[in-house]
Formats: C-alpha cells, structure tokens, sequence
C-alpha cells in the first residue's frame, strides 16, 4: 500500500503522574490520512485526543514516535496546518476582518494590503459574514459567528492539513447545525485535508469519510477505523434516511459505550494500527451491528 | 427635577456642594476688629495689628485670577507666575516618567515572557520597591551633584515600579490561545511580542502607567520642596515661608487641576486599549 499523505507512526504521549511515577495516555498509536479526506476522530474525555490534536498541530511534542506529512516529518507549528481551536481563539481587540487578514498577511507576506482583505472578505462570505459583520469586534458577535470567523481564517491559508479541534463543541445545537453545513460547502469546494476531534457521534457521521474510535484512557489507543459509507453530498435531513446511517450510529454508540471500556488500559507491544470496519446495509446478511472486521491498513 | 438626567442631577448636587462648603469655609473665618473697637487690654497685647490667619475663598479666588491672567510672569528667582513652576514640575514629571517607562517596559516584557528571569529579579524588586523615593535623594545629590537631575532622578526611580509590576504580570498573563494562533502562523518572537502580546497585555501595562504617573506627580512635590529653586513644590514651601497662605491654598487647588489632567489623559490611553473578551 502507498504512503498516506499523513503517516502517524507509533505515537505515545506519557505525562509524569506527580507521584514519581508515569502515566501512559497513549501508546504506539498508529494510523494515516488520505490527501483530501475529511476524518474524525471520537473518544472519551482523557483519551488524549486533543494531545494527538496538539501534537499534530506541532504545539507539542510527543514522548516519542513521528508525524509524517507529505513524507516530512513534523516539527514545531506551520502554516501548513491549520487550526480552529474550541475557543475560537480569535484576537479581541481585532475585528474579524481583521483576525483573518492578520492570517492571510502572515502566510502571504508578498501580497498588497488590498489583496489580502480582498482575499479575506472573500473567506469571511463563503461562511455567510459580509458587510457591517466583519468591521464588528468578536465579542461584539454571537458564538456562532465567531467560529464563523475561525474557520474562514483556517480556510483562507489554504493549509494542507486542517485541524478543528471541537469546533461546534460551545454552541447550542441549531446553531451547529448550520455551521455543520457551512463547513461542509466551504470543505467541498477545496478538497481540503481535515482532521477533526468530536464528541458529537451525529456530527461524525454527516462530515467524516471515516471515523477513528479511541479507547479509554490511560494506554489509550485507535482501536477502529469505521469507513462512512453514505454518499456525498451529505444533507443533515436526508442523511437519516439512508439504510447504513443507524447501523453505523449504533455500532459507535456500542463502541463508546461498551467496547471504549473493554478494550481500555491493555497495553500493547507493536503498533497498533486500527481496524478497519465497513458498514454497507446491502453487503450485510448479519444484522448485527458488530461488522466482520478486515484489516487494511498494513 | 424628575426630568433630569442623572449627570444633570449629579452636577447640580455637585455644585450645591460646592456653593455650601465655600459658604461655610467664608463665614467660618473670624472677621479682624478694627482697632477703635477694641479693648484697652487687646490693644495693650497687640490686637491691633493685622493677624495672618487662613484666608477666606474669596481672597482665594481673587488670588486665583491674578494668577492665572498672568501665568508666565518671571520676576527673578523668587517671584515666578504659577504657569512657569507648573511647567516645570510638568517637565520634570515627564523626563523621569519617561525614563523609566524606556526601561521598565522591556523590562517587564523579559520578566513576564521568562519565569527564570521573574524568579531571579523578584527579590530585588521586592526589596526596592518599598522605599520612599525621597529617601533616594541624599544619595542622588551626592552622585549626580545637580539638584534638578535628582528630582528627575527621584520621579524615574518612584514611577519605575508600578510599570514594572504590571507589565511582567499583564505580559505572563496572555491566554496561551493567542500565543499558540501566533505560533501556527509562523510569526517570529519579534511580531508576536509586538502584533499579539504587546495588544494583549496594553490593558495591564496603562495600568501601570497611570498608576506610576499619579505617583510622580506626588512625590515631585516633596521633590521640590526638598531641592527649591523652581516648580510647584518648591512655589508651596516659598509661599509658606512668606506666609502668604492665599497662594498657598490656590497652589494646592492647582496641583489638584493638573494631577487630575494627567490622570485624565492616561484614562482615556487607557479606554484606546482596553478591548472586551
């Protein structure tokens, strides 16, 4: 098999436990992305998904094993991976014009002033923020529009990987709904590259190519890869109709609730590649939710 | 009354107080005899001659626009108009103010950015920053031998502190988010000390800054009473020795006016900087 474009070899991330001793979040996790795919990942708290997030992004640094992109290893933060943080993380005393145009002139230091916020203003209305919004200053915005602002500042860098870190994770749930698919439109229209963290099981399935499973922590580790085999383009109405969507909600229902417990604290010896899983209703004749498994990524 | 606004109502008792207090201060004041009303005995024990006592506003006011029609008078060493010392208290202020916000800014920058340097200066901090500035000039004058270099001297020396302080505290104090969407952008230490924590920590720092400021305007005036010559502590204490206590009490009205310019002007800085999470 070829190289994914993101190769995550043999990850372990261990914190000291404050009495002398260690404490194994993850260990060996091992898994790639494909140029172009949209995955998420969901896990319990304190499985260490936003230290994989974290590593990833290059904001820190893991105990030992590599992150590989484009067959580069990754060191330190880039502007080849883009983040949008939980908390929006926008500047305050800038407006969100502002806020994108301080990323765009940072990533393009060559281009004219008016090239950037044209650039920018271009961003800010693919995520529906135009005219008097964007002069506003972020808490003059609702939370929805800030992460609005986020996003179109992530995208408009056009990084080869981009990281969301619980994006929707603070907003009521009509509001997540239609960011869900704004972001959506704006992703379909770049093939960009996402990774994403969730704790949100119908969030995963409307946006993911393919869903990481982590057990729980500690010894943690990427158990399951569940392939999302509901065509695109995905609407949040008609994505329930679909023969496959239940059986794949329930078998991640059954892993999160179940199989995230059995599976926890085991420690491993080589890399721990996860399984890949296919749920497909017509190549089904068992209707349990527990897919046969089939390894592939070796 | 009801109609009113509350800054109109606010104005209104303000100036009802101040009409009553200056009422009051007047009458309290004991009127002089005139000397064919007084007893033998009073004018045997020297009743009649003209008694200095605290002066009513009248005579205050009355003072006050003398004063202020001719502000930059200068009729040699010991007779300036009121506009020359305040100049040059102002100028002293802001030398030593300026001074010391070139050192404690960057200063406070290193010690906010790095928890060694934090650790290794924070005892000498501590230890410096609790001795009253004047206690600084006997020392001040013996090194720099110039009067006026040791008031400068004297104000860097109370107004560095507070600067200090806040800068180190607001800069240690930004959310790591903003550094991190600094450090995935790529900016170097230089453009995110200036485009994010500097902005981020400006709230913190004018703080410190008007604090300082309303500390150099009142240590100068024992500044200069201490080393005379020129300046509004040195007009007070000349005033007090010609026991001409009219300009006494306009002097300290005054120093009142400009201190509360000053701090006037580093609040609205201040409201510039300040932004809303």
């Amino acid at each position: 098999m070829t190289q994914p474009f993101l190769k995550i070899e043999n990850l372990t991330q261990r914190y000291p436990d404050g009495q002398g001793g260690e404490m194994t979040v993850f260990e060996n996790a091992s898994f790639g992305v494909e140029k172009g795919e949209f995955v998420c990942i969901l896990g319990h708290s304190g499985c260490g998904k936003s230290t994989i997030m974290n590593i990833l992004a290059g904001l820190s640094e893991p105990t030992s094993g590599v992150v590989k992109m484009d067959g580069f290893e990754v060191s330190g933060p880039s502007l080849d991976r883009g983040v949008v943080f939980q908390n929006y993380s926008l500047m305050p005393w800038l407006s969100a014009l502002r806020n994108v145009t301080f990323a765009v002139a940072a990533r393009h230091p060559d281009w004219p002033k008016a090239k950037v916020v044209e650039h920018s203003k271009q961003y800010l209305s693919m995520v529906g923020l135009d005219g008097d919004a964007i002069r506003r200053k972020p808490s003059q915005l609702s939370g929805g529009m800030r992460q609005r602002v986020s996003i179109a500042r992530a995208f408009a860098n056009h990084p080869k990987l981009l990281l969301l870190d619980e994006p929707f994770g603070a907003l009521d749930a009509l509001t997540r709904g239609t960011i869900q698919d704004e972001l959506l439109k704006i992703w379909g229209g770049t093939e960009q590259t996402v990774f994403m963290i969730t704790h949100d099981i119908d969030e995963a399935i409307l946006l993911a190519d393919r869903i990481l499973l982590m057990t729980n922590g500690p010894y943690a580790r990427v158990a399951e890869s569940v392939e999302i085999t509901i065509p695109r383009p995905r609407n949040r109405t008609s994505i329930i109709e679909h023969p496959n969507y239940y059986k794949i909600r329930n078998h991640l229902v059954h892993f999160l609730g179940i199989r995230s417990k059995e599976l926890a604290g085991k420690q491993a010896d080589g890399p721990q590649a996860p399984q890949t899983v296919r749920i497909e209703e017509p190549a089904q004749p068992n209707p349990e939710p527990r897919a046969p498994l089939r390894a592939v990524n070796e | 009354m009801d109609k009113l606004s509350v800054n109109q109502r606010a104005t209104v008792l303000s100036l009802v107080i101040l009409v009553v207090g200056l009422l009051a201060w007047e009458a309290a004041i004991p009127g002089q005899k005139i000397a064919t009303e007084l007893t033998e005995y009073e004018r045997l024990t020297g009743g009649g001659a003209p008694k200095a006592g605290v002066p009513p506003p009248s005579q205050v006011l009355v003072k006050a626009w003398e004063q202020l029609s001719n502000p930059f008078y200068d009729a040699g060493p010991n007779d300036k108009g009121i506009g020359i010392q305040i100049a040059y208290s102002i100028y002293r202020v802001l030398t030593g103010y300026l001074l010391a916000a070139l050192i404690a800014i960057p200063a406070g920058f290193l010690i906010g950015m790095s928890q060694v340097a934090y650790k290794a200066l924070n005892p000498f901090i501590q230890v410096l920053r609790p001795i009253s500035p004047l206690a600084w000039m006997p020392l001040a004058l013996f090194i720099i031998q110039d009067s006026n270099a040791s008031a400068i001297f004297v104000i860097f020396i109370c107004s560095i502190w507070p600067m200090l302080i806040n800068t180190a505290f607001g800069v240690a104090g930004v959310r790591q988010d903003w550094v991190n969407v600094a450090r995935t952008h790529e900016l170097g230490p230089l453009r995110t000390a200036f485009t994010v924590i500097l902005p981020a920590a400006a709230p913190t720092i004018l703080t410190g800054m008007r604090i300082s400021i309303g500390i150099a305007w009142l240590v100068i005036v024992a500044a200069e009473m201490l080393v005379g010559g020129t300046g509004i502590g040195y007009y007070v204490w000349n005033e007090w020795n010609n026991l001409d206590l009219t300009s006494v009490i306009f002097s300290i009205l005054m120093i009142g006016v400009v201190g509360m310019i000053l701090d006037s002007v580093f609040a609205a800085l201040q409201r510039a900087v300040t932004y809303a999470e």
